[in-house]
């Protein structure tokens, strides 16, 4: 392989990581939007969207080998139900916790969402054990050949279904009255209030979104990595960076925030050293903060704290 | 430093816990309850930092074990490897985890919200990561072995019992230095910190300046409390330096009530004992259980904690009682 296959190559899986970590960012982005919290359980839905996909589609031994499942579900529905289960926590985590804790300090909520990621991590390990275990990949066949570096059929649809997520997103944010009703309360929740906007009902619709958005990258990419329990908190503090790259205020940000930390840390593993991989993200949102530029594209959130709002 | 705490019952609690602790090997022979109480004392060392960084800065560190683990690997290469003086290398231990809090303390302070929560858990995942990647400095995944025993002129500290001491009298010191802070101008300022950053801006107090002074102190705790776990067991691992470490240190604080040092021993005190107590149960609950599975209590405690009694469940308990006394008083 030429460096400059090499180079492509890099590039490639460098877009396919990173489109997972721009969904998770999505997901930090949709709850700090509307509710103003940082919710360090974000990792754990992409956790719950695989493992509630993979324990239906196929035969699986819960509670450390006590009970058996064997539904033999197909995997469109298998991916829907991981989907919608997750979505379902994501409103429970809203109104067990959240919503009875309204009124805490942002010091507070942060410690709730990490208690929060722990019993939902503690709880995935009672049910799923310590094993990894995968999806099939979606479609069969031989990976494509794009010049001399390869993409394989999954990484195509973890691209793919980003994409279209993200059309599906932009449309619900921009063409439908909810869609506005959620951006009006990330712009002004008192406003949007008096203009007759259950803000509460945004707020638990907020969590149910960005659960069911950041399940979809943990299904999508279940079929390449294997996924343990502990995955979560790993995956959290990507898709936090690449929302931070990307302003921590802006969708748009947050996908290309998270595409560009996928390709720079493609690079880097390639190029550098396969150790540290995992450090680059940091070592970047060091170098975003020491810039203190509130990410590449200059996020609103950080110029609306600075004057006081 | 004790006029300013005998002006509160502090100086008696100090005195009696003191007394308390120094009786408290004479009363058991058994080496476990002895070991115990030495993870208490380290513990408590790094919570009562936590505790006042969250408490009065109204910040979160999710990577405390960084600077507990910056301590402990600093005082095991400088004084294995290098041979320096074992104080020497505790004290640089203490310095280097101060100044790396220091450092990062200069890039986070300056942008409002959270962003400490998330940087200090990039650190820890950063130090884990140079702690098992760097075998040739640090021994990697498999540890470090040898760190000599600290002594003083002829006296080798080396038994459990010896460390007993040795740990609590740091542990003291730090409680009695920590409340001597709290109990002073920058106690002071450190409360209107917390009360209102904008009001206490107004009135001249620079709070960069306080939060990074409160964060680097947290820090120097935790290096000491590392310095001291090194030379205690001689030998550590990475796994001891993790992110559920540091999220356990914060289930301390959190159970110790924010912003309360005699809080942060009951917290360390109080968590050690459900994460033994948990350890076994659950064993004997799901025989074949592998894995940390107490981490569903700790998040628990967590949300119920902030949720319920967010000013911790020590200050909780103790209003508790106080208003009791007060209805019992009324005729």
């Amino acid at each position: 392989m030429s460096l400059q296959d090499q180079l492509l190559q890099f590039l490639l899986s460098g877009i396919t990581l990173g489109s997972i970590y721009a969904l998770i960012a999505l997901g930090f982005v949709t709850i700090y939007n509307v509710t103003g919290i940082i919710n360090f359980a974000q990792g754990e839905f992409a956790v719950y969207g695989a493992f509630m996909a993979i324990t239906v589609f196929q035969e699986s031994r819960l509670l450390s080998g006590n009970v058996a499942v064997n539904l033999g579900w197909s995997l469109p529905a298998s991916a829907l139900f991981g989907v919608v289960i997750t979505a379902l926590l994501g409103l429970l985590l809203y109104r067990l916790a959240i919503q009875t804790a309204r009124h805490a300090s942002a010091l507070s909520m942060i410690i709730i969402t990490i208690g929060a990621a722990f019993v939902l991590r503690g709880a995935a390990l009672l049910v799923w054990g310590t094993d990894p275990s995968r999806l099939p990949v979606f479609t069969k066949g031989s990976p494509f050949k794009i010049a001399g570096a390869i993409l394989t059929r999954q990484s195509v649809w973890v691209v793919g279904v980003t994409a279209v997520l993200l059309v599906l997103l932009y449309l619900f944010f921009n063409h439908t009255l909810t869609g506005k009703a959620l951006r009006a309360c990330s712009i002004n929740p008192g406003a949007a209030r008096l203009m007759g906007i259950n803000t509460k009902r945004m707020a638990l619709l907020a969590f149910g979104l960005s659960a069911a958005v950041t399940a979809v990258a943990g299904i999508v990419i279940v079929p390449s990595t294997f996924m343990t329990y502990d995955r979560g908190l790993t995956l959290s503090l990507k898709g936090f960076v690449a929302a931070i790259v990307g302003g921590m205020s802006s969708p748009v940000g947050a996908v290309v925030g998270g595409l560009l930390l996928g390709v720079l840390e493609a690079f880097s593993a390639g190029l550098l050293s396969s150790g540290y991989k995992d450090a680059i993200s940091f070592i970047v949102l060091f170098i975003v903060l020491a810039a203190r530029i509130g990410g590449l594209l200059r996020g609103r959130a950080i110029v609306a704290e600075q004057a006081g709002l | 430093m004790l006029n300013q705490i005998r002006r509160t019952p502090n100086l008696l609690a100090l005195i009696i816990v003191s007394a308390a602790l120094a009786v408290l090997p004479l009363t058991t022979q058994n080496n476990y309850i002895l070991t115990i109480f030495i993870l208490v004392g380290q513990f408590t060392i790094i919570t009562v930092g936590l505790s006042l960084l969250m408490g009065y800065a109204g910040q979160i560190s999710l990577g405390q074990a960084t600077f507990y683990g910056i301590g402990a690997y600093t005082m095991a290469i400088l004084s294995a490897r290098f041979e320096l003086s074992p104080w020497l290398s505790l004290l640089a231990g203490v310095i280097l985890a101060a100044a790396v809090a220091y450092l990062v303390g200069l890039l986070i302070f300056r942008l409002h919200g959270h962003y400490l929560a998330m940087a200090t858990l990039g650190m820890n995942v950063i130090l884990f990561l140079i702690l098992t990647q760097e075998v040739e400095w640090t021994g990697g995944p498999s540890g470090f072995r040898g760190v000599p025993d600290l002594s003083l002129g002829s006296f080798t500290f080396s038994s459990d019992l010896h460390y007993y001491y040795l740990m609590w009298f740091f542990t003291l010191i730090v409680i009695a230095l920590s409340l001597n802070i709290v109990n002073s101008r920058v106690g002071r300022a450190m409360r209107a910190l917390h009360t209102s950053e904008v009001a206490a801006e107004a009135v001249g107090i620079d709070t960069n300046a306080f939060k990074l002074k409160v964060f680097a102190l947290s820090a120097a705790y935790g290096g000491l409390a590392g310095g001291l776990h090194a030379t205690y067991l001689g030998f550590m691992s990475p796994g001891s330096f993790t992110i559920n470490v540091s999220i356990e240190l914060v289930v301390m604080a959190v159970v110790g009530g924010l912003a309360s040092v005699w809080g942060a021993m009951f917290g360390a005190g109080a968590v050690l004992a459900i994460e033994q107590y948990l350890r076994t149960a659950i064993k004997s609950l799901i025989p074949n259980a592998s894995g940390e599975h107490e981490i569903i209590a700790f998040g628990l405690i967590l949300m119920l904690i902030m949720i319920f009694m967010p000013q911790g469940l020590f200050a909780g308990l103790v209003t508790a009682v106080r208003q009791r006394r007060t209805v019992f008083r009324k005729p």
